[in-house]
């Protein structure tokens, strides 16, 4: 089958030293108390013999755009033409634009063919250096390389770790509705570089990703078999997971990726159960005569979020690890599913459904500070930005022939089309490839 | 760039390790060889949703059984009760199948796409399990019997409407079929 690499492309970094003395007062966008308006930034063409240097730059602030917390201004507006990367700016041409910050920067080819990167982000008010770094890399990483400096730049004015050097396994989706082919896909969180990974003969559903970024567990009906399967990206090598005696669904790796934790249906009757991928032993944590499924770990691993109909309609529950302590939490109107816990461990996003319209919400996880991101006619399956600041979720509109991929901030705002070449659902955010 | 050895490799190598990994690597490939049955799904599939031949069907095959028993039944909406106008065809089935009893059947339950993914996996595993037992409860022995859902995943009426889910909230009774 296909294969696909997800390497660690990304090499020596070497700290460039500041070219001015640093001053007290850096720029800075507290996004931690809610909606930021964003930052004026300026990304000048990084210099370079060909397009690659423009088009890097170009990566750099589509990234930050869409982010919703920067915006860069338009490069006709800019008075001084970066000529030396190396060199001061002239800042005062840099405030005179408003601009707050000043990403410069030059890609040359070494010797051996790699790529060097190196870039520098300016505090023009402040007149100096924030930071200034280099990257080796193979050629065709070229965009890979932008969404890491873009990265920098972001954690940088931000306090906060990026989330543009990942990537978003989904299913992509094509033919009519009755006879629907289905394929995990991957692509760059920026909808670039997208690539399938298995063939349209069988369903394949709801895709994670291992914490390692190597592995993907995923449900899929090969040979008639609805069943919890791994593959690896590297090898495009797949297994199943377990010897189970019926369907088994909706699977999620633990967050030290040693085992994987699904639901296993039996007569009418969904229970939760782990399997280490090691001793490859089963350990069964909930046994009602319910549906029990889309179990979520919290990142230290020591709790599990799921949904079950025990109480009549599906609820969110918490339960231990070892399946002790399971209480419910959610308690709205409507119906709650799909429970993902943030990688910052402090909110639970979810699927609502209500009133005949479904939302992408968050709760605590003791379910208080219930907030509604998005609703519509058909909202579902959030996943989690690993800075925990975004969510991708599939959206249906009525009428639509499909299914597409949106981001939305934890603000509620943002909200952003992902375009994808089909049809696309169950996307699940990778965890930073560096 | 340097090559990282990756986790996946080593889990590879823990794969060769270990004999049950091994024999279960094995089956996968062997049952990857298998030839595939392609068998209609269901009376759409067939052409017989119509005025093509309705009740000329030879008795005892499987168009005289969609066409004349009815293959499948109907459920309210998160439900997996079997309601009265599904006993009544559900009834058929078993009478229909206790004449012919050289069929394997496979019953496959499916939701309405007004629910998330996983959910509906369950739900469809629920009306398939409620309506082989349902078949099982009029003397259709259990081990000619197998069960499977498809969730969401193939509804059979398409539109943004009730009258459309209403008939993706089924449970089919196939003959032969690829159930488990």
């Amino acid at each position: 089958m296909m294969k696909l690499i997800i390497k660690r492309c990304v090499m020596a970094l070497l700290v460039l030293a500041a070219a001015a003395p640093s001053v007290f007062a850096e720029v800075r966008i507290n996004i931690r108390g809610g909606r930021a308006e964003p930052l004026p930034i300026a990304i000048s063409d990084f210099m370079s013999n060909g397009n690659l240097g423009p088009q890097i730059s170009a990566v750099i602030a589509a990234d930050l755009q869409r982010s919703g917390l920067f915006a860069p201004i338009d490069k006709a507006a800019f008075i001084e033409k970066i000529s030396n990367p190396d060199a001061q700016p002239r800042f005062e041409d840099w405030k005179a634009i408003n601009a707050q910050a000043l990403v410069t920067g030059r890609v040359t080819q070494e010797g051996d063919g790699r790529l060097r990167a190196e870039f520098r982000l300016w505090d023009t008010f402040g007149q100096s250096q924030m930071i200034g770094q280099q990257f080796f890399t193979q050629p065709e990483n070229w965009r890979r390389v932008a969404h890491i400096i873009a990265d920098a730049v972001y954690k940088q004015i931000t306090g906060e770790d990026g989330y543009f050097d990942t990537r978003v396994v989904f299913v992509s989706e094509s033919g009519p509705k009755t006879d629907r082919k289905r394929q995990l896909a991957i692509m760059d969180q920026d909808g670039f570089n997208v690539r399938t990974l298995t063939n349209s003969n069988d369903i394949v559903l709801t895709p994670r990703f291992s914490p390692s970024k190597q592995e993907i567990t995923y449900m899929s009906f090969e040979n008639n078999q609805p069943r919890v399967y791994l593959l690896q990206l590297e090898t495009g090598q797949r297994e199943m997971v377990g010897n189970f005696p019926g369907m088994t669904f909706s699977p999620r790796f633990s967050p030290d990726g040693q085992r994987v934790i699904m639901s296993l249906q039996q007569e009418g009757n969904a229970n939760i159960y782990t399997m280490d991928l090691r001793s490859r032993t089963t350990t069964r944590l909930t046994s009602t005569a319910a549906i029990d499924t889309s179990p979520s770990y919290s990142p230290d691993g020591n709790r599990i979020v799921f949904e079950s109909d025990r109480g009549g309609k599906q609820q969110l529950y918490v339960m231990n690890a070892d399946g002790s302590g399971q209480t419910r939490i959610s308690f709205g109107d409507g119906s709650y599913s799909t429970p993902v816990w943030s990688p910052r461990g402090d909110l639970i996003a979810f699927t609502k459904q209500a009133g005949g319209k479904f939302s992408i919400g968050v709760m605590k996880p003791d379910g208080s500070g219930e907030r509604i991101l998005t609703t519509g006619f058909h909202n579902e399956g959030p996943t989690w930005a690993p800075n925990g600041r975004v969510l991708m979720f599939f959206r249906q509109a009525a009428g639509a022939g499909g299914p597409q991929l949106y981001s939305i901030d934890l603000t509620g705002y943002n909200e952003q089309l992902i375009k994808t070449p089909a049809f696309a659902s169950d996307p699940a955010w990778s965890p930073l490839l560096e | 760039m340097s090559r990282i050895t990756s986790p996946a490799t080593s889990r590879l190598q823990t794969l060769a390790r270990n004999p049950v990994m091994i024999a279960l690597a094995l089956s996968l490939t062997l049952a990857g060889c298998a030839s595939k049955k392609n068998l209609p799904n269901n009376a759409n599939d067939l052409g017989l949703n119509g005025a093509n031949g309705a009740g000329a069907a030879t008795p005892g095959s499987p168009q005289d059984f969609t066409v004349n028993v009815g293959d499948r039944i109907f459920f309210d909406t998160d439900s997996s009760a079997i309601r009265a106008d599904a006993a009544q065809t559900l009834d058929r089935q078993a009478q229909w199948l206790a004449q012919y009893p050289n069929y394997a059947i496979t019953v496959e339950g499916h939701a309405d796409e007004r629910g998330t993914r996983e959910y509906n996996l369950a739900l469809g595993a629920r009306r398939a399990a409620a309506a082989k037992n349902y078949l099982v409860s009029r003397g259709v022995p259990a081990n000619r019997l197998k069960t499977i859902s498809y969730g969401k995943e193939r509804p059979v009426a398409v539109c943004d409407d009730i009258s459309c889910w209403s008939q993706n909230r089924r449970a089919v009774t196939v003959l032969g079929g690829a159930g488990l």
